[in-house]
């Protein structure tokens, strides 16, 4: 199987997909001539042309607004922010427009639209450019919201996403775009709501998504010198949430640490909180643990940064508080 | 005949033609003054903003339009509906919150669907649907349809970014659509005086390079002949234009203001409701011996009927039932989301 990076498995996908419908453009700030700012749509603009692929001004919410347009009467676009920090002047097109589209419509109008980009923090970006927004995201009913850890991952949920007839929220990890991973070059999806075991373990559950899933999966490795077993779940979607399979793991290893990039106030870590106590409380055996962003906006020192980033180190200690190890 | 050719000659419209827009005009001015009432019994709840007073710009300018071309509005948008072409019983009854309403009683007085119509809302973020519309004339012109687009918006609206946004996009991209700033001259309750740096809205064109036009919005003739020029542009050479049409809102900015107090005097009203433009197009049909004051009277007596139908229809339909709480959220089917949520 081709070894790939992430930043070429989302280009394969929006290239797969614009052959396959001739609805499908992509639409953002230097997406054809500049060929993205990450290079994720490198060669499109040769391959389908200035209709296709369309730069933009520096208009985020005009071309936001633009694509919902679009999509209402029935083309499929797909929107790229250049960062999701730049979507909050945008947001009032996705949470009034996008969102609330097929509701207030009576249903009749539906907005198939993938807006994408990269999410979180990168490497000292500073307070306004390392924000990690899918909590926010996550909060609208009509919205959908995907988050890739692998390459593989993201192409195959991508183009899910990219077929699916809500407006899906598809935030991209911007420092995940030049990991590798195995993609196959057969065709396949990923489907959207379907959580995936990263690392099967016994004794403590990991729930992660995006490059926390990295972070999860080296804290699991060292714990395993430990002899803790820890189950890595990558939950992929965080609207729909796949409740099933976090409640079957839980359900098997009876404690679990959610690790989450974003701030820990009604962050989305809150929400797994709620529905594990309500769902499996029965099952605990100890209280729901969550590693967080740091409580701040970010700082742009490198030292200051890095403390408020999850780490491993600080996944292993919660680990060892709900296994009672300490 | 003769009659016929001088207005002709004044817009090119058949007796038939101007006798439907004047129909259409009052149609909408008892419609909304039976919502009026309507509220007034608690029928119809929350926000309910009527248009009464500003007939000509809805009906001057969707009578140029082909059937299958789209329009947007803000939430002030009831007659718009009416003229487009969607049945006034549905859209009383979206009024009611009931089932048989145009959104199925779950969109309300502020988004008015109807796409089998080519009405795409109904939207209640002051100029948040001008980028929407700026998407649809961008679809149109991808998908290369003749349609045009409509957008109208209040000119509270052309202070916000989402309208500069959208002039540039469709300018640089030449994408038909034609926005029609109904400058009613109060936002809610603040002159534009007071909130606009700019007097003369259309100027605001000039900064896009897009073709404008400033227009008596109580005359439907005027406003009829200027947006015709904008959609011939628009369907024939894909560019937008501004359109500001100068007209006057006779009641309060929604049913739970007040007409006039703070921000406008009673005088000020009563000056405009002279230049009443249903009563202004009837007299101009009546001198061109067009219809007579019998005439009048039978034509409203039909828009009357249509609206107590409207009204019947609503009141007798069924509230939408409690499944539809969770219907249409998404595409496929959804919710509850937690057990304490009702489980209809």
């Amino acid at each position: 199987m081709p070894l790939i990076t992430y930043r070429d498995a989302l280009n394969q996908a929006l290239r797969e997909e614009m052959r396959r419908d001739p609805r499908v453009f992509l639409m953002g700030e230097e997406v054809g001539i500049y060929q993205g700012a990450y290079k994720v749509s490198r060669g499109l603009m040769q391959e389908f042309g200035e209709r296709r692929v369309i730069d933009t001004p520096i208009t985020e919410e005009g071309f936001t607004g633009v694509g919902v347009g679009a999509a209402m009467v029935g083309l499929r676009p797909v929107i790229e922010m250049m960062t999701w920090n730049f979507s909050l002047v945008a947001i009032d097109q996705i949470v009034s427009g996008a969102a609330k589209m097929l509701y207030m419509s009576g249903g009749q109008v539906k907005i198939p639209m993938v807006i994408r980009g990269p999410g979180g923090a990168a490497h000292q970006l500073g307070a306004q450019h390392s924000q990690s927004l899918e909590a926010w995201y996550s909060h609208v009913p009509g919205l959908k919201v995907a988050m890739a850890a692998t390459p593989y991952d993201a192409k195959g949920l991508l183009k899910s996403a990219i077929r699916d007839d809500d407006p899906v929220m598809f935030i991209e990890g911007e420092t995940l775009y030049g990991s590798k991973g195995e993609v196959p070059e057969e065709e396949y999806l990923v489907p959207l709501g379907v959580a995936d075991v990263k690392r099967p373990g016994t004794d403590v559950t990991l729930f992660a998504w995006s490059k926390m899933v990295k972070v999860a999966l080296d804290a699991a490795e060292q714990l395993a010198g430990d002899d803790v077993s820890c189950e890595v779940v990558d939950l992929r979607t965080l609207r729909p949430l796949d409740r099933q399979a976090i409640l079957d793991s839980v359900r098997r290893t009876n404690r679990c640490v959610v690790v989450e990039e974003g701030w820990p106030y009604s962050g989305v870590g809150a929400e797994l909180a709620d529905l594990i106590q309500r769902e499996a409380f029965d099952d605990l055996d100890a209280p729901v643990e969550r590693v967080t962003g740091a409580d701040v906006p970010m700082p742009y020192a490198k030292n200051l940064e890095h403390l408020a980033m999850p780490g491993p180190e600080r996944v292993i200690e919660a680990v060892r508080r709900v296994a009672y190890l300490d | 005949m003769a009659n016929e050719q001088v207005i002709e000659r004044l817009a090119g419209l058949s007796s038939d033609q101007a006798l439907d827009i004047l129909y259409k005009m009052l149609l909408g001015r008892r419609f909304e003054e039976r919502a009026a009432e309507m509220y007034a019994m608690q029928k119809i709840g929350g926000f309910c903003h009527l248009y009464i007073g500003q007939e000509a710009v809805a009906v001057g300018a969707i009578s140029t339009l082909q059937p299958d071309d789209y329009v947007l509005c803000s939430y002030r948008e009831h007659v718009h509906a009416v003229v487009k072409g969607s049945d006034p019983q549905r859209i009383m009854a979206e009024l009611f919150g009931r089932e048989t309403g145009l959104s199925k009683g779950k969109g309300g007085s502020m988004h008015l669907f109807d796409v089998k119509n080519g009405l795409l809302g109904g939207h209640a973020i002051v100029g948040g649907h001008i980028p929407l519309a700026t998407g649809v004339a961008f679809a149109v012109k991808y998908l290369e349809r003749p349609q045009v687009v409509l957008c109208f918006f209040g000119e509270a609206a052309v202070n916000i970014g989402a309208f500069h946004e959208s002039l540039n996009m469709a300018a640089l991209w030449k994408l038909p659509v034609v926005y029609i700033c109904e400058n009613n001259r109060y936002g809610m309750g603040t002159a534009i005086e007071r909130a606009s740096a700019i007097y003369d809205v259309a100027q605001r064109a000039c900064a896009y390079d897009v073709a404008s036009e400033t227009v008596d919005g109580m005359d439907v003739l005027a406003v009829r002949d200027a947006v015709g020029r904008a959609v011939a542009l628009a369907r024939r050479e894909h560019l937008p234009s501004l359109i500001e049409a100068r007209c006057y809102r006779f009641m309060g900015h929604s049913m739970s203001d007040p007409v006039h107090g703070h921000y406008r005097t009673k005088q000020e009203v009563e000056e405009q409701k002279l230049r009443d433009p249903v009563r202004h197009f009837f007299d101009v049909l009546s001198a061109q011996g067009l219809i007579d004051q019998k005439g009048l009277e039978e034509m409203d007596a039909r828009a009357r009927k249509v609206v107590e139908d409207s009204v019947q229809f609503a009141d007798s339909s069924p509230q939408p039932p409690p499944k539809a709480l969770f219907e249409d959220v998404y595409s496929e089917p959804y919710g509850p989301y937690t057990k304490s949520e009702p489980r209809p």
